[in-house]
């Protein structure tokens, strides 16, 4: 199967994930402490209190349309470029899309992280 | 950061890259799909490799949910890349896919990244904390 198409189902995957990321990571921040929460009430009151965050769902659908772009990609081409060049690309997305959307501070260690697993991500596909 | 933390950490690197490496597996299995005949893709989830990798992967969701209650988005991800260097170990071995020196050389540069970001701290920004209400708790209580 053609490079085009493998690239196609990476960049695919990315957009899905980068969106499906940050509405989880909103969700669960509005959640609280999963463990601090466990403590105190039982684990079924936990799920139920996850799984009627809205912004959970709306992850949850952008994680499973990323999943199956993963699973085309995978058919098409090696697992060691595929599965590392999508999470990795969504990494770098995310860094961004962190900042703009949930206001994490992504300080100098962060983005330096960011720039080293990014050129990582070019060795991989090279 | 606790152990227990690091352990969950640990698990969501663990999942994400076993789970990885299974679908790969069945997929491989499955031979291209084409995107005129997307419902072979139902098809793939009969596929034994691919339910033991969504099994995993199902793990994974569940550790990186936890990870995400309390740590930020830029610190899960590159903290839990780790498991990429895992990753191409099993596609070496057990894969027999060829994992050239140019990736090896990248997979350092991902496990420097994901050392840096590791020492520093978890969380930068606290918002409002929300705690379960009382009620909620006692409601849990007498369920016990």
């Amino acid at each position: 199967m053609s490079h085009a198409y493998t690239w196609g189902a990476i960049l695919f995957v990315v957009l899905a994930s980068v969106t499906g990321d940050v509405l989880l990571a909103r969700a669960m921040k509005q959640v609280g402490d999963v463990g601090e929460l466990r403590r105190r009430s039982s684990l079924l009151a936990v799920l139920a209190r996850v799984l009627s965050n809205p912004w959970c769902l709306l992850g949850i659908v952008a994680m499973s349309v990323a999943f199956f772009s993963l699973l085309f990609g995978l058919s098409w081409g090696d697992v060691s470029l595929v599965a590392p060049a999508s999470a990795s690309l969504t990494f770098v997305g995310n860094a961004a899309a962190a900042k703009l959307f949930l206001h994490e501070r992504v300080d100098r260690r962060r983005w330096i992280a960011a720039a080293l697993v990014a050129c990582g991500v070019a060795f991989l596909a090279g | 950061m606790t152990f227990r933390k690091y352990l969950v950490l640990a698990g969501v690197a663990l999942f994400a890259s076993i789970g990885d490496s299974l679908l790969s597996r069945g997929m491989k299995e499955m031979g291209a799909v084409s995107l005129s005949h997307p419902q072979s893709l139902i098809l793939a989830v009969l596929n034994p490799w691919i339910i033991l990798g969504i099994l995993f992967l199902l793990g994974f969701f569940a550790s990186y949910m936890t990870a995400l209650s309390w740590a930020d988005l830029t610190y899960v991800l590159p903290a839990t890349s780790i498991g990429y260097v895992l990753l191409a170990l099993i596609a070496k071995f057990l894969l027999h896919e060829q994992v050239t020196l140019l990736r090896w050389v990248g997979i350092l540069l991902i496990a420097v990244g994901v050392s840096l970001v590791a020492g520093g701290p978890e969380l930068t920004h606290r918002q409002a904390e929300s705690p379960i209400p009382e009620s909620e708790l006692a409601a849990a209580r007498s369920e016990q």
